[in-house]
């Protein structure tokens, strides 16, 4: 059985008359089990829903910080069943937990084959950062039927040079909620957030009823509330691994893990106060 | 539309895997491309800087003392003879010029030898374009003379160190930066990978090398060759190559991947012979991967053929079996460089020299079978200037020690009177 569609998380989370806090963090980082309780930290101090990194070996939208996290994930041997492991382990407590991964490692591990492992771990969906609904040949649509038969959530990407026609598309075929990327470049948290994700939103929502999460860039919990004014979900990745990396050792990185958290709550709750 | 028709699909290959922020900018160059090639003033330009600049049609040269040793015709198509030493600098004029037609003023590129990175400088300087080329650090180090050349030339080097540090990398902070710069940036894509329309594309401003070459052998032999040969580690030289041949059932195709070590060594870059399908770089292809899908590092004493890819239209006439692909180890590429040197007085570029010795292999079984009219056209891509730091390392010619009045590798075997 999947887990619950993240749709339910955003639904709860508008009936608190808020924004959804999604959490990024990619599995077997800086090895499995921390990685698991460093996503559970994340978990009880407020994320939620979850998005559990797959890493691999050509990340070409990830920037320095998730890349240096996938590597050395990669390194200390991590595979597609220690993800999936992750899945379940998160997936245990309640929140909606989805995979975001590239392309390729699903299209090896066989698509259909991992719809069903994916389900039966639990898991909510998958955000693929690399597929669009049309990538072809043996792709978009491979993925949407797996997904259907196994009742998982796509998750699509929307960009600021999408054009109409495409976020039309692209919204069609999603299920679950729409990733908007708020800037046009590689994952990574800056100082300001990006003038580019409100008109991108706006047009999301002319054409959709899917909640629509916001990511790429959100740092901080003015940012998540400044996000959160008018996107349905704040996606906050590259700041949750950074916190890991700069961290003394894991226990003071899982203690400032839960703070990061527990501010990026408090701007999702205090954006439409 | 069906995947079948779908434009950049190739068999069951091609197409495009790719982030949505840069789909905007793939349709847009696709349609701005076709355009380009359907204005006859775009092309009749890009033919004119072919020729009056770049040196095009480079010469069909008949290796004679080669030939002999073989027992068969050798014909070399000399593209090393080009302007900046390779057949690269006909796929960047055109990507060039198109980008001078889009409006942009700053080009970016990977590069894993350096001929690609140093003929989009050479092109940037050309058409007044800000370039910024990336290429593994691995890469500049064993590359070092076409790193000095990128800068002479006023382009940014920007050394890769993530992953392998080598050209699969350089791609992917190439594609970082233009995800990050695609409102004013153009991709000078190197080789005829990655996702549509750039297999189509580069294979197109490729194209002058097999249409050239099938021109000039039947004018001067009133045949076509029986096989045509080329290396391929993207495969930008091969299906430049290839294309003008395809409809030519007679003529056979012959692919020389990079053997490294050996393919049984697992150290080697011969993607099609030992890889599988899967998606990198945003096309579907033969791809070194392991079971979970990670990509796994090429080895090649060649910088241009280590890439653990291969463009599209290759896995398609691969898995079709229109042209036949095989490897060629360091070492059988090393003795054909040096078999070259000596025979004909052409230091290839040691990515070349794989295509020597494949051919070179395949063209004796040619011989046994046809006699010595046999011909065999083998795409001399570029020339080995670049490569003569490896070569001096392979063949011990920089120790002082080892210096002596003997000349390196296999002397040409003698032919029968």
């Amino acid at each position: 059985m999947s887990g619950p569609s993240t749709r339910t998380a955003f639904d709860r989370a508008a009936s608190e008359g808020r924004a959804a806090l999604m959490g990024y963090y990619p599995a077997g980082f800086p090895d499995v089990e921390t990685g698991i309780a460093a996503i559970k930290v994340m978990v009880e101090s407020g994320v939620d829903v979850v998005e559990i990194g797959l890493p691999y070996s050509d990340p070409v939208m990830d920037g320095p910080t998730i890349q240096a996290a996938a590597q050395q994930a990669l390194e200390g041997g991590v595979r597609i069943a220690d993800v999936l492991r992750t899945v379940e382990a998160v997936a245990a407590t309640g929140v909606p937990t989805v995979v975001m991964t590239y392309w390729n490692p699903i299209d090896r591990y066989g698509v259909a084959r991992f719809a069903a492992d994916l389900a039966s771990a639990g898991g909510s969906g998958l955000i693929t950062p690399d597929l669009t609904p049309d990538s072809a040949p043996g792709g978009g649509q491979a993925w949407i039927a797996a997904a259907e038969e196994h009742d998982l959530d796509r998750i699509f990407l929307v960009s600021p040079s999408s054009t109409d026609e495409r976020i039309a598309m692209t919204t069609a075929a999603s299920r679950g909620f729409v990733y908007a990327t708020a800037v046009m470049g590689v994952t990574g948290a800056r100082d300001q957030t990006s003038d580019l994700a409100e008109p991108l939103v706006r047009r999301t929502k002319a054409v959709t009823d899917l909640p629509v999460g916001v990511g790429l860039g959100v740092s901080n919990g003015d940012q998540a509330a400044e996000i959160g004014r008018f996107a349905d979900g704040v996606i906050v990745g590259s700041a949750f691994v950074r916190t890991m990396l700069e961290g003394a050792d894991t226990t003071a990185g899982l203690r400032a893990l839960g703070t990061l958290t527990a501010d990026l709550a408090d701007g999702v709750r205090r954006a439409r106060r | 539309m069906s995947e079948q028709t779908q434009a950049g699909v190739f068999g069951d290959f091609g197409g495009r895997f790719m982030p949505e922020a840069l789909i905007a900018a793939l349709d847009g160059l696709d349609v701005a491309w076709q355009e380009a090639m359907g204005d006859a003033a775009f092309v009749d330009e890009f033919e004119t800087i072919l020729r009056d600049y770049a040196g095009m049609p480079s010469p069909l040269y008949e290796a004679t003392r080669l030939s002999e040793q073989v027992g068969a015709r050798i014909l070399l198509k000399r593209e090393d003879l080009n302007h900046t030493g390779a057949h690269k600098i006909r796929n960047v004029m055109g990507q060039a010029l198109l980008t001078k037609r889009m409006g942009k003023k700053r080009v970016i590129a990977e590069t894993g030898a350096g001929q690609h990175g140093v003929a989009s400088a050479t092109a940037a300087a050309y058409f007044g374009l800000d370039c910024t080329v990336y290429m593994g650090a691995v890469d500049t180090r064993r590359q070092a003379l076409n790193v000095a050349r990128m800068h002479l030339l006023g382009a940014t080097v920007v050394p890769v160190e993530s992953g392998s540090a080598t050209l699969k990398d350089a791609i992917n902070e190439a594609l970082r930066d233009w995800v990050a710069t695609v409102d004013h940036t153009a991709y000078l894509f190197g080789t005829a990978a990655g996702p549509h329309p750039f297999p189509s594309m580069v294979r197109d401003f490729c194209r002058g090398i097999g249409d050239e070459a099938r021109a000039q052998c039947l004018e001067r032999y009133g045949v076509l060759p029986d096989a045509i040969a080329a290396c391929v580690g993207g495969g930008s030289n091969a299906i430049g190559l290839f294309t003008a041949f395809l409809e030519d059932p007679d003529v056979a195709v012959w692919g020389f991947e990079a053997g490294g070590d050996g393919v049984e060594t697992g150290r080697h870059a011969a993607t099609i012979g030992a890889g599988r399908p899967g998606v990198l770089h945003g096309a579907r292809t033969y791809v070194l991967q392991d079971d979970d899908g990670q990509t796994i590092e090429s080895h090649s004493i060649s910088a241009g053929l280590d890439y653990p890819g291969v463009g599209p239209e290759h896995a398609h006439l691969a898995a079709s079996g229109r042209a036949i692909y095989e490897s060629v180890t360091d070492t059988e590429a090393m003795d054909a460089l040096a078999l070259l040197a000596r025979s004909e007085g052409i230091i290839p570029a040691i990515e070349s020299a794989h295509a020597i010795a494949g051919a070179l292999r395949k063209a004796r079984e040619l011989a046994a079978e046809k006699g010595p009219e046999a011909t065999v056209l083998i795409n001399l891509s570029g020339r080995g200037d670049k490569d003569m730091g490896t070569a001096i390392e392979w063949f011990g010619l920089g120790d002082p020690d080892r210096v002596t009045a003997e000349p390196v590798g296999e002397p040409p075997e003698e032919s029968a009177p």
